[in-house]
C-alpha cells in the first residue's frame, strides 16, 4: 500500500513538473518580416506599422491601447496603462487618466504619473533632458491635441488639449511608454537604451544586432496575464527582399513571413504551409485632385470612374488576397454606415454619366496620374494599376502615369496636387493605414490640412465636410461619435471622393506548427497566444 | 621600388578627393527626401522643417560637403539618419562581411578561373577550349541574382542542405568558422564566384594564347626546357596582367554584390547600400559608397605596386 501511494505521489509529482515544463516551454517562433533593420527599440518605433507592431506593442504599452483579442469584429481601444479616462463636461479640453497601479517596467522600476509626464517631455519638449528627436521624429505629429499635461499625483494624469478633441484616446494609443529609470541606468543616453530597453510590455528585447536579428522573451510579470507569451522566445529577422522571405520560410529557417508574394503563395500551401489573412483599415485608393480645372471636380466622372472598375476581377490578379472596395473604409468596419452609391461594375451606368459630362467614344477625357513600381502597403502597384487604367478606357478615361520611386512619391504625396513636382498629375495613388478618425477621415480632407500642412492631397474643402469634422472631434461619447463617422463615410461615398479600389488583407505565410494565433483586423497583433507544436 | 610607390600613394590622394565629391554629389542629386525614413508621412510642415534644421539638411550644398569632410578628416563619418547609430560602425561591420564573402568567392573563382584559362590557353582551338570558352561565356552572362535564385531553391527549398539567408547562428556578430556558419557561406560564395571564374579564365586564357605562340617560347623549346618549365615561364608572363584582372574583380566582389547580398540577406555592404538608397540615407550612402570607392582605389594601389614587383619593366612607364 505505501509502495503504491509512493508512486502514486511520484506520478502526480511528474505530471506536475510535465505540466508546468509544458506551460512555461512553448518553444521559439521566428519571424521575417519586410523591414530591412530591427525597428527603434527604445520606445517610439520607427518603420511605420510594422515597426509598432514588433517592437511597439511587444515590447511597450501605450496609455491606451488597441484589443487585439478578435478575428470577428473590427478592432477598438481598449484600456492600457490608463484603467480609465474622462472628460471634464465644464471644460471639455481637460481629460483625466485614471493609471494602472502595480506596473512595473523590465528593469523593476514602478511605472507612474510623472512617468507618463517624462515620456511625453520626451517627445514634446525639446529643452527637456530627455528629449530624443528620433522618438519625436515619430511620436510628435501622432499627439497633435495635446497642450499640456501634469501629473495630478501617482496614478492620476491630468491632460489639456488645444481645443476640444475627442480623438485624444486615438491619438495616445500610438505614445509608448518607456521607462525613465532605465534611461538613467543607461547614463542618459538613448543610444545605450537603444541596446538595453526596458517598457512594460509583455515582451523584453533580451538582445538584438542591427539589421539582423532581435530576440525577445516574454515578461512573466506582465501585468494583463491574458497577454503573457506562451513561447520560450520570439526572434524578428529582417528580411526585406520578398523572395528571400519566401525561401527562408519554404527551407525552414523562418516560422513565419509577413506579406509574402502572391505569387509564392500556391507553392506554400501546395507544400503545407499555412496563410493568414483578414480584413484590416487599409486603403488602396486614388486620391483625387480637387484644384480648379480638374476633371475629377466633376462628381459624374468621379462616380463614373468608380462604376468602371471590375474590383472582383481584382482579385485574380492578388491571388484572391483582397477585399473589394465598397466604400472607403472596409465593408465590415464599425464606421461603414449605409452609402446609397454602391461600387459595382456596371460599365453602362459609367458611360451613361460620362455622356452627360460631355465625353464619348470619340472624346476621351485624359488624366494624369501619379503611381509608384513599389513601396510599403502599395500592394503590386504596376499591374494593379495597368487594370485601372484598362477598366478606365471602357469609360472613355485615358489615363497616363507618371511612375515615381516609392521614397519621392511619400515627398509628392506630402507635396500635393498643386506642386510643380507632381507635373500636372490630377490624382495619385497611396495607400495606408486608417485605423482611427483622424488617419481614416479627417486628415484625407480637412480644409486645415491641405498640403503642405498636411496630407489633403487634392485640396478638397468642403463646408459641410467640415462641419461633419468638427462634431467627430467634439462628440465624446463613443457611440455617438461612431454615428457621425459612419455620417462622415456615407459623405466620402455618396460624393465619390476617391477612386475607392480595394483593401488588402495583411497575408502572412506561416509554418503549420504555428499555433494558436488569432489574426485581429488590426495593423498590429499579439503573439502572446501563440505557441510552436512539435 | 620606394619612389614607385610614393608616386603611385600621391597619386591617389586627387582621387579621393574627386571620389568624394562625386560621392557627396551623386546622392544629392537623386530625387527624394532622408526624412521620409524617420517621420510619419503626415508630419506638418514645420514638423519637417525643424528636423531637416536638426540634421543640417538645410544648409546649402557646399556647406554641407564642408561640413562632411571637415568631420571625415576627423575620423567621424556621422550617424545614419534612418538608424541613428554611427555611420563607421554601420560601415565596417557591413565591410568586414562583404570581405568575408568576397574572399570566399575568389578562393572559389581565382583558382578555377586560372586553372580553366591555362587549360583552353594551352589546349587552343581543341574541343577542351571550346568547351572551357562556352562556360566561361555562360559564367560572364548569367545574371547571378537569377543563378542565386535558382541554387535556393534547389539546395535549401527542395534538398534541404544548405540555408538560404543571413549569416549564421546569432548573426554576423557572432560568425565563427564552423560549419554551422560556413553552410550559409556556402550558396552566396558560389553565386557571386561564377562571374569571376568567367572573366578570369577568358584573361589567362587569351594571354597564355599568346605568349604560348611567342618566339620565345619556341626559343625555350629550342633550348631543351621541358613542358613544366616553359608553362613556368608562361606563367611569370601572364602574372602581371592576371593579377591586375583578379585585383579589380576583387574590387567588383566586394561593391558589386549588391544584388546577392540582397537574394541571400547577407549583412554586407551590398545590403547596406540598397537598404541607404531605398531610404535616401544619405550619410549613410555617402559613406558606404567613399568606403566602398576607397577599397577600389587601394586595391588599384596594390595591384599596381605587386605588378611592378613582378614585371620591372612596369616601373619605368
Amino acid at each position: 500500500m505505501l509502495h503504491l501511494r509512493k508512486g502514486l505521489a511520484a506520478l502526480a509529482l511528474s505530471v506536475a513538473v510535465l505540466g508546468a515544463h509544458g506551460a512555461s516551454a512553448q518553444g521559439t517562433l521566428r519571424i521575417g518580416m519586410t523591414a530591412s533593420d530591427i525597428p527603434l527599440t527604445t520606445g517610439q518605433t520607427d518603420q511605420g506599422g510594422e515597426g509598432l507592431r514588433f517592437m511597439g506593442y511587444t515590447v511597450y504599452d501605450a496609455l491606451i491601447n488597441w484589443d487585439l483579442t478578435s478575428a470577428d469584429k473590427p478592432s477598438v481601444l481598449t484600456p492600457g496603462l490608463a484603467t480609465e479616462w474622462s472628460v471634464d463636461p465644464e471644460d471639455t479640453t481637460k481629460w483625466t487618466f485614471k493609471l494602472r497601479e502595480g506596473v512595473t517596467f523590465h528593469d523593476g522600476s514602478t511605472f507612474d504619473a510623472e512617468n507618463v509626464v517624462w515620456n511625453l517631455d520626451k517627445l514634446l519638449v525639446e529643452d527637456s533632458e530627455q528629449y530624443d528627436p528620433r522618438q519625436s521624429a515619430q511620436g510628435k505629429s501622432r499627439i497633435p491635441a495635446i497642450a499640456s499635461y501634469r501629473a495630478v499625483d501617482d496614478h492620476t494624469l491630468e491632460i489639456i488639449t488645444k481645443e476640444p478633441d475627442a480623438t485624444l484616446p486615438y491619438q495616445l494609443a500610438w505614445i509608448m511608454m518607456s521607462s525613465k529609470a532605465n534611461w538613467e541606468a543607461q547614463d542618459k543616453d538613448w543610444e545605450k537604451v537603444a541596446e538595453h530597453p526596458s517598457g512594460t510590455g509583455p515582451w523584453k528585447l533580451e538582445a538584438f544586432v542591427p539589421r539582423e536579428r532581435a530576440e525577445m522573451v516574454p515578461n512573466e510579470e506582465y501585468w494583463d496575464k491574458d497577454r503573457v507569451p506562451k513561447l520560450d522566445k520570439l526572434v524578428l529577422i529582417p528580411l526585406p527582399e520578398s523572395n528571400a522571405r519566401s525561401a527562408a520560410l519554404m527551407s525552414g529557417q523562418v516560422d513565419w513571413i509577413e506579406a509574402p508574394a502572391p505569387d509564392t503563395i500556391p507553392a506554400m500551401e501546395g507544400n503545407g504551409f499555412v496563410i493568414s489573412s483578414n480584413a484590416y483599415p487599409h486603403n488602396w485608393t486614388w486620391h483625387l485632385s480637387r484644384l480648379e480645372g480638374s476633371p475629377w471636380n466633376d462628381i459624374r466622372v468621379r462616380k463614373a470612374a468608380n462604376l468602371a472598375i471590375d474590383r472582383e476581377g481584382m482579385g485574380a490578379l492578388l491571388g484572391g488576397l483582397m477585399i473589394p472596395a465598397e466604400g472607403f473604409v472596409p465593408p465590415n468596419s464599425q464606421w461603414f454606415g449605409n452609402p446609397d452609391f454602391k461600387l459595382t461594375h456596371d460599365i453602362d451606368a459609367a458611360q451613361a454619366l460620362m455622356t452627360e459630362a460631355g465625353f464619348g467614344p470619340d472624346n476621351h477625357l485624359q488624366v494624369k496620374a501619379l503611381i509608384s513600381p513599389s513601396g510599403s502597403g502599395q500592394m503590386l502597384p504596376l499591374p494593379m494599376n495597368e487594370y485601372i487604367q484598362q477598366s478606365l478606357a471602357e469609360a472613355w478615361i485615358d489615363v497616363e502615369f507618371m511612375v515615381v520611386e516609392w521614397n519621392q512619391m511619400i515627398n509628392l504625396w506630402r507635396a500635393g496636387a498643386d506642386d510643380p513636382a507632381v507635373e500636372g498629375s490630377q490624382s495619385i495613388n497611396f495607400t495606408y493605414f486608417i485605423q482611427d478618425p483622424f488617419t481614416g477621415f479627417i486628415r484625407h480632407l480637412d480644409c486645415d490640412l491641405v498640403a503642405p500642412n498636411g496630407t489633403n492631397w487634392g485640396h478638397y474643402c468642403d463646408e459641410e465636410m467640415q462641419d461633419l469634422f468638427k462634431q467627430i472631434k467634439t462628440t465624446f461619447d463613443p457611440e455617438e461619435q461612431d454615428a457621425i463617422l459612419r455620417q462622415t463615410h456615407e459623405k466620402f461615398v455618396n460624393d465619390a471622393l476617391f477612386l475607392m479600389v480595394t483593401h488588402d488583407v495583411a497575408p502572412r505565410a506561416m509554418s503549420p506548427k504555428v499555433q494558436g494565433f488569432v489574426q485581429s483586423q488590426n495593423w498590429y497583433q499579439n503573439f502572446s497566444s501563440i505557441t510552436m507544436a512539435e | 621600388m620606394l619612389s614607385y610607390f610614393l608616386r603611385r600613394l600621391i597619386l591617389v590622394l586627387p582621387v579621393a578627393f574627386g571620389v568624394s565629391v562625386v560621392c557627396f554629389m551623386l546622392v544629392q542629386i537623386a530625387p527624394g527626401d532622408p526624412l521620409t525614413a524617420i517621420m510619419p508621412v503626415d508630419a506638418t510642415a514645420e514638423q519637417q522643417a525643424a528636423m531637416r534644421a536638426a540634421y543640417g539638411l538645410d544648409k546649402p550644398l557646399p556647406v554641407q560637403y564642408l561640413i562632411w569632410i571637415a568631420n571625415l578628416l576627423q575620423g567621424e563619418m556621422g550617424r545614419s539618419i534612418a538608424s541613428g547609430r554611427p555611420v563607421a560602425d554601420e560601415v565596417f561591420g557591413a565591410v568586414g562581411n562583404s570581405l568575408l564573402l568576397a574572399g570566399a568567392a575568389a578562393v572559389i573563382a581565382f583558382p578555377i578561373g586560372t586553372f580553366l584559362g591555362f587549360l583552353a590557353g594551352y589546349f587552343r582551338d581543341t574541343i577542351l577550349d571550346r568547351v572551357i570558352t562556352a562556360l566561361s561565356i555562360t559564367g560572364v552572362s548569367v545574371p547571378n541574382y537569377w543563378l542565386g535564385i535558382v541554387l535556393v531553391i534547389i539546395f535549401s527549398v527542395n534538398l534541404g542542405w544548405l540555408p538560404s539567408m543571413g549569416a549564421g547562428p546569432g548573426g554576423s556578430q557572432d560568425w565563427h568558422w564552423d560549419w554551422a556558419h560556413i553552410r550559409h557561406l556556402v550558396l552566396p560564395a558560389v553565386t557571386l564566384a561564377v562571374v569571376p571564374i568567367g572573366i578570369v579564365a577568358r584573361t589567362v586564357r587569351a594571354l597564355a594564347g599568346d605568349i604560348l605562340s611567342m618566339d620565345f617560347v619556341t626559343a625555350l623549346y629550342a633550348k631543351g626546357l621541358g613542358r613544366g618549365d616553359v608553362l613556368r615561364h608562361v606563367a611569370r608572363n601572364a602574372a602581371a596582367t592576371a593579377l591586375s584582372v583578379m585585383g579589380l574583380q576583387l574590387g567588383y566582389l566586394l561593391g558589386g554584390s549588391i544584388l546577392i547580398e540582397t537574394v541571400f540577406n547577407w549583412p554586407g555592404s551590398g545590403f547596406l547600400l540598397s537598404n541607404a538608397i531605398f531610404q535616401r540615407d544619405l550619410p549613410l550612402l555617402q559613406g558606404t559608397i567613399l568606403i566602398l570607392a576607397m577599397f577600389f582605389v587601394g586595391m588599384n594601389l596594390i595591384v599596381d605596386v605587386a605588378q611592378a614587383a613582378i614585371d620591372p619593366r612596369i616601373k619605368r612607364t
